[in-house]
């Protein structure tokens, strides 16, 4: 058995460790992640489409920028940002009120992820093809 | 002994502690480095990992051990405990990472081929080493009025109640008041006014006691923007809990009261 040599990550001087919460606690951090990303697309959003009103050719020509492969794939990013945000805001609140959700947020959270996995698959691979295909 | 990567902080036990019969048989030992967030505001303004290796046994907690490191090694280490066998919630501290009672954690559940890492209790300031300041605790605890409010006349007897109203809030009153539930609250940990988990807890306690009048009072207290509803269900309170109180449908049930009430 080894020591007094730290083999682990915080050195003598070092920050204190992670709190190792499980699943609750991570899907909460995804949670607020993808929460504070879809509001900042929001932001964007809304500007981009006010653009209409100041002028038409303004707003196709924004538009027309997000026409790449980076954007297609920020856009799968995106669906998948909301389609978790989604599922894991309807568990939250069965959670809080429904009589067996906090006894069954684990299994709550693990159908979140399978749902959103089976969402986004399925849209990425439709929106790849129209957007990278050419077509 | 084997060991693996990630092992829970209170997995199965990997100790084997042999087949003894009798009560003769000798007590397994085996070393344990001892890794623990020091603070010590008069040398230094910065915290710091010390570490120590100690030869314990396999009936030991973490507590025998800082106790060995502070009476035989260190005795600057400085951590509260009382009782020491997990009543009086005095020595909550995070153990490889968790919120546990150092007096209910034994060594041998642990994974010992890596040093254990020990540190005071997030989200309350540390006052020194393992010591953190538990007013603000304590007054978010007060404020939920936690003693029996009946405006009925005094009885001469005891005030009855069935087993089945004395059942709806048996879970809450299991609570020692240790903090390892609100200082597991990564909302209470960026947010310090929210009354955290401890206090809903023991506001439960008395809102689904049968026996007490004052339930709306203290529905309307935790009815706030700092009160249940800061809740963000992360679950880290129901699992850091020494008595296992299933904290975050404590509070659910206070949240469901709360809607209840105002409609």
């Amino acid at each position: 058995m080894s020591t007094a040599t730290s083999a682990q990550a915080p050195a003598k001087s070092g920050r204190g460790t992670l709190y190792r919460g499980n699943e609750g606690q991570w899907s909460w951090v995804i949670h607020r992640i993808t929460g504070v990303a879809i509001f900042f697309f929001l932001l964007v959003h809304v500007l981009d489409t006010s653009l209409v009103r100041v002028s038409p050719e303004a707003y196709n020509a924004v538009l027309g920028t997000y026409k790449n492969p980076l954007m297609a794939v920020g856009e799968v990013g995106l669906v998948a940002a909301i389609v978790y945000h989604a599922f894991n805001g309807l568990r939250i609140i069965l959670v809080d009120f429904w009589k067996g959700g906090t006894k069954h947020h684990k299994k709550m959270l693990w159908a979140v992820v399978a749902l959103s996995v089976v969402t986004v698959g399925a849209f990425a691979i439709r929106h790849l093809m129209l957007a990278l295909g050419g077509h | 002994m084997s060991t693996t990567a990630t092992e829970p902080a209170e997995g199965p036990s990997k100790v084997d502690l042999g087949a003894q019969g009798g009560g003769t048989g000798e007590i397994p030992s085996f070393d344990v480095t001892l890794k623990v967030r020091r603070y010590l505001p008069e040398t230094s303004e910065d915290a710091y990992w010390d570490e120590w290796t100690v030869t314990m046994y396999g009936t030991d907690r973490v507590l025998d051990a800082l106790h060995k490191v502070k009476w035989d090694i260190d005795g600057t280490l400085s951590f509260r405990r009382s009782c020491a066998h997990g009543v009086c919630g005095s020595d909550a501290m995070r153990i490889n990472g968790r919120n546990r009672l150092a007096c209910k954690t034994l060594l041998k559940d642990l994974d010992l081929s890596k040093p254990i890492l020990v540190e005071p209790i997030k989200g309350l300031p540390v006052e020194k080493d393992l010591i953190v300041d538990m007013d603000p605790f304590f007054q978010s605890y007060r404020e939920i009025m936690p003693f029996l409010i009946n405006k009925g006349p005094e009885p001469t007897k005891e005030r009855l109640q069935s087993a089945e109203e004395r059942e709806r809030f048996d879970d809450t009153t299991k609570c020692i008041l240790c903090a390892a539930c609100t200082s597991s609250c990564p909302v209470f940990w960026t947010d310090g006014q929210y009354f955290g988990p401890a206090a809903i807890v023991n506001a439960h306690r008395f809102i689904f006691d049968s026996r007490d009048d004052a339930g709306d009072m203290r529905l309307e207290i935790l009815n706030d923007k700092e009160g249940v509803w800061r809740c963000r269900t992360t679950f880290n309170c129901s699992e850091a809990c020494p008595r296992g109180i299933q904290v975050t449908k404590a509070i659910a049930e206070v949240k469901q009261a709360v809607l209840a009430g105002s409609f």
